[in-house]
């Protein structure tokens, strides 16, 4: 079993603020962290290759140079080796040339660790979230997807897929290769040990640029071959004029909630 | 590739019965507007099976034409059905504009379909426009757990895309007597080519059926309801208002209720009419997922709890004395 996990490495937006006078993100001092989605990716694939120890497991970023320490985070929790895919003729991407830089990426891979039989990503990431990337890299492989993952358990040439949907869960039968988006599972994902962040801090992660995929189209790439475009970024309007009631004991604040709440026809 | 028409399409999303999603005529109301300013009609798409109660929905909420494909291998959601369908009509008629509802199934089919067309997909939206200067749809949408907003636009590549956020915009009255070209699309999936297979539904997961997204009141504990037996009063607020109990990730991450329950970030995307948030301090995950709804109600004994921020009505107050005199009071008006 080959396993690809594609990662992000994201601002904790947890840590986000913003400044109340310019309405920015302040970002400075947000501590960087694996797109937690992507963890419970990651766990996923951890939980087949803890059923087949032939599994290899295969981290996959793109992103700035800083981006190989999220690779180390998931090289000490199962991954066998991690590359980084990075290169100033990405920057501006959109989803869908981002998506297209990272299947071109994923055959270049291919030709060194084999063709994979699964590709997991996370549902989304917490900066952009628009789960869009994973179904786009399965669209530009031509590979069935399945979104919305809890668990994934191989049974011959099938994944078997525990997928969230609204009044529950559903097991889809996937063909293999395909790719696998993942979302919060019902159980905590496994940690690193010291000595599995040792081993990882010693590999090599190495980078794959623009120049290492020959068939790329260049046209495709970057700004110019992203279809959406930013026109503006703002902060969104703080609500106003919301009341607090604060009477002297609860029971007095209760009714005084459920007065407000007849007399401005909200119940 | 190029429009071949100004049109404005909705997706319109139906149940395993055939019946509409919400979702779909909420797009229909808010898609008039822009279909109208686009200079285009208005075109509900539908596919499934046993459809006519939809056809007949999107025609009476607005729809100018309502394209139909019907298959038994559409009555089930797949990826490969559905992007296939979507992409045959898109190639086809060439809209200028398609709105598809942010279900899971709206967000799984968008991005399948707008990168085998090579055009923009912009998730997620909140607001919709249409940009003065250039006659594109400007589509905003909240990004970093809901601290930014960011208008979006695809100006070169068509059609331009984008998946909506149920609850955000509201139905129109639907008028029964309206009519539209219906037009029928003879398209079928090959089986080999659905390379998916639903093998098992469980529905029990959560032991109760928890709708959240389709919710018009929530009532939400968090850590501040202590353990699993301080969602009583939760419930029975809950029930007195006919309303669904969600929770915050706090209250689910310990062990006090399913996960199911779960609105933010890493649960459920909600927008309902009042959303009641009781021992819930307010973190940006957990009001990135709720901070949509009309009315919102919070119960804190902390008063600098940020939940108070949003809140368009804020109880300083123990939420084990609060709840259930509002419970007595609204019983007691319902009779």
């Amino acid at each position: 079993m080959n396993i690809l996990v594609c990662i992000k490495q994201v601002p904790d937006t947890t840590e986000i603020r913003i400044d109340p006078e310019k309405h920015t993100l302040i970002r400075d001092g947000v501590p960087s962290i694996v797109n937690p989605f992507d963890g419970y990716a990651l766990e996923a694939a951890a939980r087949i290759k803890d059923k087949d120890s032939g599994a290899q497991i295969i981290i996959l970023s793109m992103g700035p140079e800083q981006a190989k320490a999220a690779l180390k985070e998931c090289l000490a929790i199962g991954g066998d080796r991690a590359y980084l895919v990075s290169d100033r003729a990405f920057g501006g991407s959109d989803t869908l040339a981002t998506s297209y830089i990272l299947s071109c990426a994923i055959r270049k891979l291919e030709e060194t660790e084999g063709k994979f039989d699964i590709i997991f990503c996370g549902k989304q990431a917490i900066d952009g979230d628009t789960a869009q990337v994973g179904p786009e890299i399965a669209e530009h492989l031509n590979y069935p997807q399945v979104t919305y993952a809890h668990e994934a358990f191989v049974e011959g040439d099938i994944v078997k897929v525990k997928k969230e949907v609204e009044d529950g869960f559903e097991i889809i039968g996937a063909k293999m290769p395909c790719v696998i988006t993942v979302t919060k599972p019902s159980f905590e994902p496994r940690y690193p040990t010291i000595k599995s962040k040792m081993a990882a801090n010693r590999k090599e992660i190495p980078t794959i640029t623009s120049d290492d995929m020959i068939t790329i189209d260049r046209e495709r790439i970057g700004l110019k071959g992203s279809p959406t475009k930013v026109k503006k970024t703002f902060t969104p309007p703080v609500k106003t004029g919301g009341v607090k009631i604060h009477e002297d004991c609860s029971e007095d604040s209760a009714k005084r909630l459920f007065e407000m709440l007849v007399d401005d026809v909200i119940i | 590739m190029e429009a071949k028409t100004k049109d404005l399409w909705v997706f319109i999303e139906t149940n395993e019965d055939g019946t509409a999603k919400n979702v779909g005529m909420e797009l229909l109301g808010t898609g008039r507007g822009l279909a109208d300013k686009q200079g285009g009609k208005l075109v509900g798409i539908v596919i499934g099976s046993n459809v006519d109660s939809t056809v007949k929905a999107a025609t009476a909420y607005g729809a100018d034409t309502v394209i139909v494909i019907e298959g038994r291998e559409y009555t089930h959601y797949t990826t490969d059905a559905y992007a296939d369908a979507m992409y045959y009509l898109v190639e086809k008629y060439g809209p200028t504009s398609i709105l598809i509802g942010a279900t899971n199934n709206g967000r799984d089919l968008g991005p399948r379909l707008s990168c085998r067309l090579k055009t923009g997909l912009t998730a997620d939206c909140t607001s919709l426009a249409i940009d003065e200067e250039t006659g594109n749809v400007a589509w905003t949408r909240p990004a970093f757990g809901g601290n930014l907003m960011a208008t979006i636009l695809c100006p070169e590549n068509r059609p331009q895309i984008g998946t909506i956020r149920p609850g955000v915009f509201k139905k129109s009255t639907a008028d029964e007597s309206r009519t539209a070209e219906i037009i029928k699309e003879d398209f079928h999936v090959a089986p080999e080519a659905i390379r998916t297979e639903l093998l098992d539904v469980i529905k029990e997961a959560c032991g109760e059926l928890v709708d959240l997204e389709g919710a018009e009141i929530i009532v939400s504990g968090g850590r501040g309801v202590g353990g699993p037996e301080g969602f009583k009063p939760i419930r029975e607020l809950a029930e007195a208002l006919g309303a669904t109990v969600g929770s915050s990730r706090a209250a689910v991450d310990s062990g006090w209720i399913a996960h199911c329950h779960q609105v933010g970030q890493t649960g459920k995307t909600v927008a309902p009419k009042i959303y009641i948030a009781c021992g819930i301090s307010g973190a940006i995950q957990h009001l990135a997922g709720m901070s949509g709804s009309k009315t919102i109600i919070a119960i804190n004994k902390d008063e600098t709890a940020p939940i108070f921020n949003i809140a368009d009505y804020g109880v300083v107050g123990d939420l084990f004395e609060v709840i259930p005199v509002l419970t007595e009071e609204i019983k007691k008006r319902k009779g």
